[in-house]
């Protein structure tokens, strides 16, 4: 059986052609739909993956991906509830992570947003490369699906203004309790550190969580922008690293 | 009801940006500011609907809170309160998202608006006032809410008093005497002089009528200096002295545009020019599939008195040229290079009507952010250069590179097919923004607001989305953007064949109010025009609707060769197209009177380790991360070699490379030449250096010429002043004679006159500019290599010669000396790039830099702290003329120059391959991490460790991190 993905969009999204060829080419079939077109026919129980990719969907005119969030919770609540329950995996992906926090698909696919993503510290718009640090406990529910055998640091590019993880405690706790810490900024070494390594000030440096069954995935480092040999900026010193692309290709090897 | 929302962020409160600055203004006072966000909706009640609305939408519930008050202010604002909003008509790109937003909802707003809300402690109101207008917001565009004009207001709708009822407006001017046809033309903002007023007085005395106000704007946009580049195309008279004032050439010019750029790529004849200089961007071959669509463009004029609304425009503007090339290409990079006046000038000293440079600095490179990275488009290459004169006239090029099928190329326009318009809704924006740029700046300029726009990127990202996907489905068989001049010269350019009929009543409008001729001739952005067959509108429908992105169907094409405007069924304008595109032709006299150049000698010092230092710390050396890491460089997915790299160190790479098409490992090199110094020697030496610049920077990263193509970009000052159109005649010569030197065509280019601008009765000209942007294709991203040191050990090779030529070079001005020899360009240049290109291809170099501002010191400076690896350099080695001192061989700019890395296994490949011309093994690659550099006496010269003269290089910028 093919493997189906969506990759949605709306206007604004700006990620989601890239995003396409990021799964079509590992083998899986793509619908890049905007959401106008899935509000007339499409039902998403027809994936098994969809792909909320990055850009600014409707300028984050009102708050990074706050109209998007609010569109799939007006039109698309019922049946996003419909696909985690048969098994489908999601991912956000920058915007698409803010998208996932601000329906409250993230993080626990309650529909309830308890987590934010708000202004860098910096309080600018940042594209560059950072270090990640992956956990590697085979049982953590990030490892068992979306970054199956990455190495403990890795690294991919950021690109955003509002990628600043912010929850209460009490929430931070739940989370960490849970183990849906995905992903951590780290220094070159491996330490969780201050800016630079960090690039936004996130609290306790967390740039990716999933649900607890790792199913659902957000992240605000772009894993298409690590896909091809050439992406690392010193691939011509031999870093020919593609971790984006194992994360792409765990999604796909879920179903087979 | 109107209706006040403030939403009021637990966890950032303070904007430290606007304290830092308040020392900067002269106010020594310690104060905190905190802004937090408005909007204003107006609707019928119960609060309790907006309370939800509130909750919904406005707030991030995790980190904000909000309260609803009745009217703009409930009362009147506290002390230290203040609130800014939009001028009425000028585009707010949150205001349309929340309409939208509000619409999902259903809920029925009427109207909407939005506003930020600072609140000072510690200043006075009369301070609070002085820093909000130089620091928080811009008159031309915003205003400051006052409590007494807006207390009784219930209605955000402002237009609603001012419904447009038709009447037809006729202009005398059959009659009229020279003088009177001049102020005819000055009060109605036309721009025209008297021959050309003249000539329209003609042609109405012929049709026996007298033209409508729309007939005379239609011609005066068509014949702007923006739309018809008169001085370019028009006749020049030119004259060449030598310094004493005799006589040495004297040459009549008819189309200087023709004769030297256009000519170049005539000449060269090269079978990879698919389409050049006619349409909305060059077009060349790139692979099997598909073209290669590149356009440069200026936007200085509105950048200079609304910096974030030109830039954002700008750069909307020229993305809209790709989309409008052919029928439509697809946007993949952007580049962009600013001129701008040093930035550290105390407030007091910036004269009035001028903005400061610091914030012409940070409202520039944020418009290009918010706009390019909001498209989704890559900001891949830049460059910025600081020099006094470009305090009041900033220079602002954007420019965007597309893939076109090679079955779009070409447009078609045939008798019968629709009109349409689509995009953003027209209003009252940038009116007479065509003919505003031939206008030079003076401190009245601030009251012709109409001229500045803000742009709205969402909105021009769901075009391209539509247009694109139309586009795939051929629905459509010509397309062309609205830029300078509006619909008028986007509809009549593509009609000029044929002859069209539009009815300007079906323009969708943004409000109520237009006149026929505004509709006309409004330059609102985000707009597009295409020409399709009627049977194919429902399924543009289906695409645009899908995309939420409106049009309309205004008119047809005919084939009487007229233009024939019509509101409401009454004709407002009937004009031959013959007659409109028969632009008349300007006279004018240039002259150039040759400089003496006399090389000037500077006393030897011991050390320059110094000077390399503050060669490093020059605001046009230093690197420009700040910037770079601001622009989404790595959007759609292309990104092979980019502008500047960080792990550690930080590397700065001469070209960027993008692999547009991920189905093909073809990819395109983009290198820049911009040195306006060399123009106050010899602006021909001026072009020729930026052309040779523009390709060291492809060969040093991989490209070859042999598939490398120009773009011209000239900024000029008034040509109505000889002297600077004798520069301009100089440096297009040198644009003939340099790209057929190199082979390398010339696809596109564009003129911005008129540079000036009057500070206390002085007129200031900007020097001289020429952008060149030139474009590589190479056949695998795989060939491209490094700008910086790799190994230890390797061979440390300069190719090219080295002369006395210190003229307008870093080092002489930072030295303050004026004059010297400029650097002048020799015939094997050209083999140079070939020898090298090959060598690089081949595999026989492992890095390469091309020497530029600041010699080659700065250029072994770079490459060593790009790898934190040390150079150890014999000057003596280096090719030579004869008796040249340290200074010089250390910070000439003699072009055509490379540092070459060469391992040593390939010591005699690298040799063989580059012997012919002059080359030297000058040094090798240091295990410690130190730049050593010894004079012809082997003294050392420069001595400093890599962190020193890292630490002077990334200092200069440290503000804008």
């Amino acid at each position: 059986m093919s493997i189906k993905t969506l990759v949605l969009r709306t206007a604004g999204i700006n990620c989601d052609a890239e995003s396409e060829y990021a799964f079509r080419s590992l083998g899986s079939q793509v619908d890049r739909l905007h959401i106008n077109r899935l509000k007339q026919r499409v039902s998403l129980t027809d994936y098994q993956i969809i792909c909320v990719p990055g850009g600014f969907s409707y300028g984050d005119d009102l708050g990074a991906g706050k109209i998007f969030s609010l569109e799939l919770l007006l039109w698309f609540k019922d049946q996003l509830q419909q696909f985690l329950k048969k098994d489908g995996l999601i991912i956000g992906i920058c915007n698409g992570f803010q998208v996932l926090v601000k329906t409250g698909i993230l993080p626990d696919t309650d529909f309830v947003q308890k987590v934010t993503l708000t202004d860098n510290d910096s309080g600018r718009f940042e594209d560059r490369w950072i270090h990640l640090k992956v956990p590697q406990d085979p049982s953590h529910p990030a490892r068992r699906i979306w970054l199956k055998s990455l190495p403990e640091i890795i690294q991919l590019p950021v690109a955003h203004g509002e990628g600043k993880f912010f929850a209460n405690d009490k929430v931070l706790d739940t989370i960490n309790g849970s183990e849906q810490v995905a992903l951590r900024y780290v220094d070159a070494s491996g330490k969780v550190s201050g800016y630079p390594a960090n690039p936004n000030g996130s609290l306790e440096s967390i740039a990716g969580i999933t649900d607890t069954q790792g199913k659902v995935f957000g992240l605000m480092p772009h894993p298409e922008r690590c896909f091809q040999e050439h992406h690392h900026p010193f691939w011509q010193q031999k870093e020919k690293v593609t971790f984006g692309r194992k994360i792409f290709q765990n999604a796909i090897d879920y179903f087979k | 009801m109107i209706w006040r929302i403030d939403v009021f962020s637990q966890i950032k409160p303070n904007d430290h940006s606007v304290c830092s600055h308040i020392q900067d203004l002269g106010i020594q006072k310690a104060c905190e500011v905190t802004v937090r966000k408005v909007y204003c909706i107006e609707s019928d009640p119960p609060r309790n609907r907006i309370e939800d609305i509130s909750r919904k939408l406005l707030i991030d519930p995790v980190i904000e809170r909000f309260t609803v008050s009745e009217g703009f202010y409930e009362k009147p604002p506290g002390p230290g309160e203040i609130m800014i909003t939009y001028n009425p008509g000028v585009c707010d790109p949150v205001s349309l998202s929340l309409a939208k937003a509000l619409g999902d909802l259903e809920f029925d707003a009427k109207n909407v608006c939005t506003g930020r809300a600072y609140t000072f402690e510690g200043l006075t109101d009369e301070e609070i006032r002085y820093v909000a207008e130089k620091l928080l917001y811009n008159p031309l565009i915003e205003h400051i809410v006052e409590y007494e004009k807006v207390k009784d207001l219930v209605t955000l709708d402002v237009f609603s008093g001012t419904a447009y009822s038709f009447r037809l407006n006729t202009v005398p001017i059959t009659q009229a005497t020279d003088d009177e046809l001049m102020e005819i033309s000055r009060k109605g903002c036309l721009s025209l002089n008297t021959a050309e007023m003249k000539l329209i007085q003609r042609y109405f005395k012929d049709q026996r009528r007298e033209p409508t106000d729309c007939e005379l704007e239609t011609v005066a946009q068509t014949w702007s200096e923006h739309c018809a580049h008169k001085t370019f195309r028009g006749l020049i008279t030119y004259e060449e002295r030598d310094d004493q004032g005799k006589l040495i050439e004297s040459q009549e010019i008819h189309n200087l545009l023709k004769s030297t750029v256009m000519k170049a790529t005539e000449d060269i004849g090269s079978q990879d020019c698919i389409s050049v200089f006619s349409d909305n961007s060059g077009v060349v071959r790139f692979n099997e599939d598909s073209h290669l669509c590149f356009k440069v463009e200026t936007h200085n004029h509105p950048s200079s008195l609304e910096p974030y609304g030109g830039a954002s425009t700008g750069i909307g503007g020229v993305i809209r040229d790709i989309l409008g090339t052919g029928c439509a290409a697809r946007p993949f990079a952007s580049i962009d290079v600013f001129c701008f006046s040093p930035w550290r000038m105390s407030y007091q000293d910036v004269p009035k009507g001028l903005l400061h440079p610091r914030r012409v600095i940070k409202g520039v490179v944020r418009g290009v952010r918010d706009y390019g990275n909001r498209m989704g488009i890559p900001t891949v290459a830049g460059a910025v250069v600081f020099d006094e004169r470009f305090l009041g006239n900033p220079l602002v090029y954007c420019g965007t590179l597309g893939l076109i099928p090679h079955d779009k190329v070409e447009k078609q326009v045939s008798c019968g097919d629709v009109v349409i318009v689509c995009g953003a809704r027209t209003g009252r924006d940038g009116i007479h923004g065509a003919t505003f740029s031939s206008i030079e700046l003076d401190e009245t300029t601030i009251t012709l607001t109409q001229a500045v726009q803000i742009g709205n990127p969402i909105e021009e990202k769901k075009l391209t989305e539509a247009i694109l996907r139309a586009q795939r489905a051929d629905l459509f068989s010509a397309i062309t953007d609205c830029g300078a001049g509006g619909l008028s010269s986007a509809v009549t350019e593509l009609a000029a064949d044929h002859g069209v009929r539009v009815d300007l009543e079906k323009v969708p409008l943004k409000y109520a109010g237009l006149t026929y001729t505004e509709i006309w001739i409004s330059e609102s952005q985000e707009r597009m025009v295409f020409f399709t067959q009627k049977d194919k509108i429902e399924d543009i429908r289906r695409i645009f609707q899908e995309e939420e992105v409106e049009f309309s169907v205004i008119g047809e094409v005919t084939q009487d060769k007229q233009l024939a405007l019509f509101y409401e069924g009454n004709q407002v304008c009937r004009l031959d197209l013959d007659f409109l595109f028969k632009i008349p032709r300007l006279e004018k006299k240039a002259v150039w009177v040759r400089p003496q150049e006399i090389r000037i000698a500077l006393d030897e010092k011991d050390n320059y380790t110094h000077d390399l230092k503050s060669l490093l710390a020059s605001p046009n050396i230093a690197p420009k991360d700040w910037i770079v890491t601001e622009y989404d460089h790595e959007v759609q997915g292309g990104s092979v070699v980019k502008p500047f790299k960080e792990t550690g160190n930080i590397a700065v790479s001469d070209a960027s490379v993008v692999r547009p098409d991920l189905h093909s490992e073809k990819a395109v090199v983009i290198g820049l030449g911009i040195n306006p110094f060399y123009s106050d020697i010899d602006p021909y030496w001026m072009a020729a250096l930026a052309i040779d610049e523009a390709i060291r920077n492809i060969i040093a990263s991989g490209g070859t010429l042999t598939h490398t193509f120009l773009l011209d970009n000239f900024s000029w000052g008034a040509p109505t002043d000889e002297k600077v159109l004798g520069g301009l005649v100089r440096a297009s010569r040198a644009c003939y004679d340099f790209a057929t030197q190199f082979g390398t065509p010339f696809i596109s280019g564009k003129d911005s006159l008129y540079n000036e601008y009057i500070v206390e009765d002085t007129r200031i000209s900007i020097p001289g500019t020429l952008l060149i942007s030139a474009v590589s294709v190479i056949e695998s991203w795989k060939k491209t290599i490094k700008n910086h040191f790799t190994k230890k050990d390797d061979l440390i090779y300069l190719v090219g010669q080295t002369k006395p030529e210190m003229g307008s070079s870093e080092y002489f001005r930072q030295h303050n000396v004026a004059g010297g020899i400029v650097p002048k360009i020799e015939p094997y240049a050209c083999e140079i790039f070939k020898k090298l290109s090959e060598a690089i291809t081949k595999g026989y170099v492992s890095s390469c830099h091309d020497c530029s501002e600041g010699g080659c010191a700065v250029a072994l400076g770079e490459m060593c702290i790009g790898a934190n690896i040390g150079a150890n350099i014999f000057l003596a080695e280096m090719p030579q003329t004869e008796n040249m001192r340290s200074y010089e061989l250390l910070f000439s700019e003699s072009p055509s120059r490379f540092i070459v890395e060469v391992r040593k296994e390939n010591k005699e490949n690298f040799e063989k391959i580059i012997q012919g011309v002059p080359y030297g093994l000058i040094g090798c690659v240091s295990g410690d991490e130190k730049l050593l550099i010894h004079d012809k006496n082997n003294d050392v010269v420069v001595g400093a460790s890599l962190s020193e003269l890292k630490q002077a290089w990334i200092h200069t910028f440290s503000e804008f991190r």
